[in-house]
């Protein structure tokens, strides 16, 4: 749930390359959403403000914000529940150490940590209750140390050294999760090492007669994207996540981007992958781009989210930078008729990356006659040579209107992209009043979409209710994802916690409930974020007793001592 | 769960507001009250729908098209042939709901209650619960059946109280009505064939047709759950196809949630009262005609004293589906196609059914008159025609059950103001078709003898007196469900002189078993059902409770002997058909030949004295038994065909007559439980 407009011609805002190891915990923030300097901020005047100079909203006053901020929650300006300031180290549990694993790191000449702040900025992702705690000041188990390696063979002795000593790893992207994935198990008594990739960060090369490039797996989607473009090419893999989460965390997670209709999910992008396990490293030994040799061993990597290894090198597909890129946006009447017309659109044209969303009253209030309370919006993105671009849009705009949509505008259509990435900072301005939230997607057939919609919305609101909650919630949804037989589903849900005595515990039961709800719909557990700690008790009901079965012997062959003890997904 | 909402139900009656909805009538116009500004607040503000693009919706439905498309393979005919033959169905089938009628069948109805009835009561707590629900989800309005006045009562009051006017599954008969179906038809109801058998598009029309109704949820929909109106005004054994389908979008995920209103229709005089218990006799019930109806005008003439409309206590299909029913099982088959029910799917339907009668039951109101039956039928029917009973006797006892009947939770619909005394009279007087009071005792009223030649034989003689006494039956049946599970107890006592409490727990089990088709049960309670007795009993003084042991209370005789006696008719009925059973000569006979049989075995015995109740003469108990022995196993279907036959185990019979005579002990006879779709 991040940002998306970084495709921006211009470049508003730059990824520094990162030299040194922890000047990535200086421009971000310790205990939210991206950078330090960007974040919503109500001014003196008590409108709503964008700062930093790093997107397109940076610096912008947005009045409207207020309004529908305190009329949405009944929140108020008044009520502030500010983050405690900085990260209070002595709250930290000293480190457990292997000295014996520690020598011998040593020896090696990997660079280390074993300082509180490190520790504590590695030892979670971006789950409510994780970043709520973070804001309290409170923390659990933290990693032991951290470690950089900075390239394969780093990794490589790394895990094996960790291995020798008994020694639990857990790999470390970007630090996006929101699937508690990066929770250290509170039961673990083995020193916790968190593996670093973030200097693993190089593209190693570009194939341009395949159209491949070999990446270290540490890489960022913004950075990969930057230097990939610098050569004229691109990958198109785009998650709302891609300023801060890593090829990896991608590949570890089965992750996917906005414009997966034209260039394909992570599984489909990736043609080789290379892991360190504890068994060795695993990787095929050409680069077919197809093979019939048993099931893809990349399945077992894809989603493995680090309980088998990490992740060091992908060889991915890369296509030449479109020549022509045009966003646009449809409003139609009302969710159900944006919905069957993104359905249309998907048997039609696979040219498009687009979704439909109930707008919230601070972006499109009024249009044409329509009922500001059922009018939907969906925003589109067109890449390719111009002259099919625009045929296209022809084509997709034809078949709108027959569900009674109305063209409107490129801009909303941008507008639009970037409430992508600012709904990630939005959270933060909302804890700093007494509002908590968090989005939670699925999958679902096409023939469920609305019904689940209307029924998980509906759930959370009741369960609100019952669990005392005073304020009527937030709760909506959009279609962010197309496929031929269904679509993805996300669901946002934020409340009002005045009065409540412990609102974490009161989210995480209305989340439970909602998810209780979408399985019993015909959703899946996750479309892309997927299981970590957070899921995991649906899981054999989701892959089957034996499906389970299939996981753990896998895992149990692979990782027999649990040294990738993150004991995520089974 | 079950006992959640018995207490609940119990709790919201301390402060109940029944409102006389006839007494403003009475006041004001009667143009003005059907002219009223009617604009209720529909769910989720669905918009309304009209009877045409209901049928092109339920038409152009995926379920409908794989129905069609299979038929037609099966068949040979083509897809549009079958197609049309839906068109046709749904065309007989569709409701064609317009406020106008409703303002038409408004203003007749006013004139036509406030003639017939001296008040309809209707509870307004009830009420602004479902003006409430209506709003939230879909609304399934699920009345007891007992009179045609029923059909349109409750359209009547939602429309005076600005509630959304449901449409309402009605039978197919009632269609056939010149003008009536018509004006039905327009008020809401939509049309159900009786026996639609094994015909697939009939099902899938109609299951689709219900589906959309609740799906788009612009009325509430009404059906009885019991299938039919009751001859016998006692409960009947919920019907389980049409529940499926009002509950399937809810499985299915396609509403968050249903809510049932059980609703209890009680009446001091049921209109039909004289046509009961002939209909029961055999004589056939005239076919639903508009002369039948004109004719019925003298109707017209009498009172029928008051009427109770109870809306009861929403309930949501979510809430009592948790932990029954696991949605994911429709995740891997697409919605639409035809699917059946699930074991799962069909028990939790079943439940709720028969839930939804027990709500009934409970919301319903009892009538002085009906506790009074109660007693009559403990005399000999000679000593009601020729001696009559002593008035001052009558009235002593008619008190001392209404105190018991309250102690069990009844609601009594007794004039708190009148001396009771007056109360017993004015109730006598209401029931003058029935009984009349001479010289200080009351006596049974027998038919006059239409105009005849020939004296009248002794088989005509015993025919008239059943008349009369089914009628008073049908009466005492409206309290039944306030004493069954003690009276059950109590047999259970008497019978099997057994005072250990895993003992009698047995036998109640068995007589609940063999009586489930007489009195409605929720399947799989038992024990609570044991419970309620033990505690009810307890509390009255009845017997003794101990923690392995229940005996009879010394104060307890005339309790246990007053619930012994209401049952004993249906021990001896069940008794009588047993031992015709046995005693038949061929080990097969047709279903065609049973009831004439057993009735003519029945009058010989009642002639040669010995059988005392005359209801074992009533068509209803003696399909009751055929279904219980079958039920138990002791009789067999071998042909489904016009001529349905039977094949009997006469051990089994005799065991099972044994076992309910106390003879032997019964094994815990474990039956499938009923649940049929």
């Amino acid at each position: 749930c991040g940002s998306t407009s970084n495709t921006d011609a211009g470049g508003l805002f730059m990824w520094m390359s990162l030299i040194g190891h922890s000047l990535r915990q200086e421009i971000m923030k310790w205990n939210g959403w991206g950078y330090v300097d960007s974040k919503f901020q109500f001014n003196k005047k008590g409108q709503a403000e964008f700062t930093g100079k790093r997107y397109r909203l940076s610096g912008m006053v947005m009045p409207a914000l207020k309004e529908w901020f305190e009329s949405t929650f009944g929140a108020s300006l008044q009520h502030k529940t500010p983050a405690s300031a900085i990260p209070n180290s002595s709250a930290v549990q000293p480190p457990i150490l292997n000295e014996a694993f520690v020598e011998d790191l040593k020896s090696t000449g990997i660079p280390f940590s074993q300082d509180a702040e490190d520790r504590v900025f590695r030892a979670h992702g971006h789950c409510l209750h994780e970043i709520f705690a973070l804001r309290e000041g409170k923390v659990g188990r933290v990693p032991d140390m951290v470690v950089w390696p900075s390239n394969h063979n780093d990794v490589v002795k790394i895990v094996e050294l960790a291995c020798k000593h008994n020694v639990c790893l857990i790999p470390y992207g970007g630090g996006t999760s929101v699937s508690s994935a990066l929770e250290c198990p509170p039961e673990e008594t083995r020193t916790i090492v968190s593996v670093d990739t973030s200097q693993m960060n190089r593209i190693l090369w570009i194939d341009e007669k395949n159209l491949t490039a070999h990446v270290e797996a540490g890489i960022v989607g913004q950075e990969l994207e930057r230097l990939l473009n610098e050569s004229g090419y691109c990958t198109g893999h785009e998650p709302d996540s891609m300023e801060f989460s890593s090829l990896g965390g991608w590949v570890a997670t089965r992750a996917s981007g906005m414009k997966k209709n034209i260039y394909g999910n992570i599984e489909d992008l990736v043609v080789h992958i290379r892991m360190v396990t504890p068994q060795g490293v695993i990787e095929k030994s050409c680069q077919g781009p197809r093979m019939s040799t048993g099931p893809d061993i990349h399945h077992f990597i894809l989603g493995s989210e680090g309980t088998l290894g990490v992740v060091t090198e992908v060889t991915m597909k890369i296509r030449p930078m479109p020549e022509y890129q045009k966003y646009g946006s449809v409003v139609f009447p009302n969710f159900e008729q944006g919905v069957a017309c993104l359905r249309e659109l998907t048997l039609i044209t696979n040219v498009f990356a687009g979704h439909a969303l109930k707008p919230q009253k601070f972006y499109i209030t009024k249009f044409k006659g329509f009922d500001p309370n059922r009018l939907c919006v969906a925003t589109l993105l067109f890449e390719g040579d111009r002259e099919r671009v625009l045929q296209h849009e022809k084509q997709v705009y034809d078949i709108a209107a027959k569900f009674g949509g109305l063209a409107a505008g490129e801009d909303n259509g941008q507008r639009g992209y970037m409430l992508t990435f600012v709904i990630a900072y939005l959270r933060d301005l909302g804890m700093d009043y007494y509002v908590i939230g968090e989005s939670f997607e699925t999958s679902v057939p096409w023939d469920r979409v609305l019904d689940i919609c209307r029924n998980v919305k509906e759930r959370i609101i009741r369960e609100c209710k019952e669990r005392g909650v005073q304020f009527p919630p937030l709760s909506t949804c959009r279609v962010t994802q197309t496929y031929d037989a269904g679509a993805c589903v996300y669901f946002y849900f934020a409340f009002n916690y005045r009065g409540l005595s412990d609102p974490v515990h009161v989210y995480e039961q209305v989340e439970h409930a909602a998810r209780d709800e979408i399985l019993a719909n015909g959703g899946s557990l996750s479309h892309h974020h997927g299981v970590g700690k957070l899921r995991k008790e649906w899981m054999r009901e989701t892959v089957s007793r034996v499906g389970m079965g299939m996981l753990k012997s896998v895992k149990d062959y692979v990782d027999p001592g649990n040294i990738f003890g993150n004991r995520n997904l089974l | 769960m079950t006992n959640t909402y018995r207490e609940s139900d119990r709790l919201c009656l301390e402060n109940e507001e029944f409102v006389d909805i006839l007494e403003e009538r009475r006041h004001s116009s009667d143009l003005g009250h059907a002219f009223r500004t009617f604009s209720p607040h529909p769910y989720k503000g669905a918009p309304p729908c009209s009877a045409g693009e209901l049928s092109k919706t339920v038409l152009d439905s995926q379920h409908l098209r794989y129905v069609t498309k299979e038929i037609a393979t099966e068949t040979g005919a083509s897809v549009d042939e079958v197609k049309d033959d839906a068109r046709v169905i749904l065309e007989e089938m569709s409701q064609n709901l317009q406020l106008g009628f409703i303002r038409l069948m408004g203003y007749t109805l006013t004139k036509v209650f406030k003639r017939l009835f001296t008040s309809i009561y209707v509870n307004m707590e009830g009420l602004s619960m479902l003006q409430q629900a209506v709003q939230d989800s879909p609304v399934i309005l699920m009345p007891n059946h007992r009179s045609y006045v029923d059909f349109l009562i409750i359209s009547y009051v939602l429309f005076t109280y600005d509630i959304p006017i449901p449409v309402i599954a009605a039978g197919i008969p009632l269609a056939g009505m010149k003008i009536v179906g018509e004006i039905l038809r327009r008020s809401g109801a939509f049309f159900i064939r009786r026996a639609i058998g094994s015909d697939k598009l009939y099902w899938a029309v109609l299951s689709e047709y219900v589906r959309t109704i609740v799906r788009m949820g612009f009325a509430p929909l009404e059906f009885y759950v019991e299938g039919l109106r009751s001859r016998t005004l006692k409960s009947l054994t919920p019907k389980l196809g049409m529940m499926h389908m009002v509950l399937e979008p809810y499985f299915k995920g396609e509403v968050y949630d249903i809510t049932l209103v059980p609703i209890s229709i009680s009446y001091d005089r049921v209109l039909e009262e004289s046509l009961l218990a002939h209909e029961l006799l055999g004589v056939p019930k005239p076919k639903e005609s508009t002369t039948g109806l004109l004719k019925a005008s003298r109707v017209l003439q009498e009172n029928y004293g008051s009427m109770h409309v109870n809306f009861g206590r929403p309930v949501s299909v979510r809430q009592l589906c948790q932990g029954k029913i696991n949605r994911c099982q429709y995740n891997l088959i697409p919605r639409d196609l035809p699917q059946g029910p699930s074991a799962e799917v069909q028990a939790c339907v079943s439940w709720i059914a028969h839930l939804v009668v027990r709500l009934q039951e409970q919301g319903s109101f009892i009538s002085p008159w009906s506790l009074m039956a109660c007693l009559f039928l403990q005399a000999p029917a000679s000593a009601l025609t020729e001696q009559g009973l002593p008035w001052q006797q009558l009235t002593e006892k008619t008190l001392w059950l209404k105190k018991l009947a309250l102690s069990f939770g009844a609601r009594l619909h007794w004039p708190g103001q009148t001396p009771d005394a007056d109360v017993l009279s004015s109730t006598i007087a209401l029931h003058r078709s029935v009984i009349y009071r001479k010289s200080g005792r009351v006596f049974l009223l027998l038919e006059d003898e239409p105009a005849r030649k020939r004296p009248i034989s002794a088989v005509d003689g015993v025919n008239r007196t059943a008349a009369a006494v089914l009628m008073l039956a049908s009466y005492r049946n409206q309290s039944l469900h306030v004493f069954i599970r003690p009276a059950l107890l109590a047999t259970a006592v008497r019978i099997t002189k057994s005072t250990r409490r895993d003992e009698l727990f047995v036998f109640f089990c068995f007589l609940q078993d063999i009586f489930s088709n007489e009195f409605i049960f929720i399947p799989g309670k038992s024990s609570q059902d044991f419970e309620e007795a033990c505690f009810l009993l307890k509390e009255c003084g009845g017997i003794c409770v101990g923690q392995e042991e229940v005996t009879e209370a010394e104060a307890g005789l005339e309790v246990l002997s007053f619930l012994c006696a209401l049952l004993q008719p249906f021990i001896d009925s069940y008794q009588v058909i047993f031992s015709f059973l046995y005693e038949l000569e061929a080990h097969v006979f047709s279903e065609k030949e049973f009831v004439p049989a057993v009735r003519s075995f029945a009058t010989k015995l009642i002639l040669s004295g010995d059988l005392h109740t005359y209801e074992a003469l009533s068509s209803d108990t003696q399909k009751n038994i055929l279904s219980a022995v079958r039920r138990l196993g002791a009789v067999t279907k071998l042909r489904v065909s016009e001529q349905n036959e039977y094949k009997v185990n006469k051990g089994a019979v005799r065991q099972i007559e044994n076992i309910l005579s106390g003879k032997i002990p019964p094994q815990m006879l474990q039956t499938a439980p009923d649940a049929r779709l």
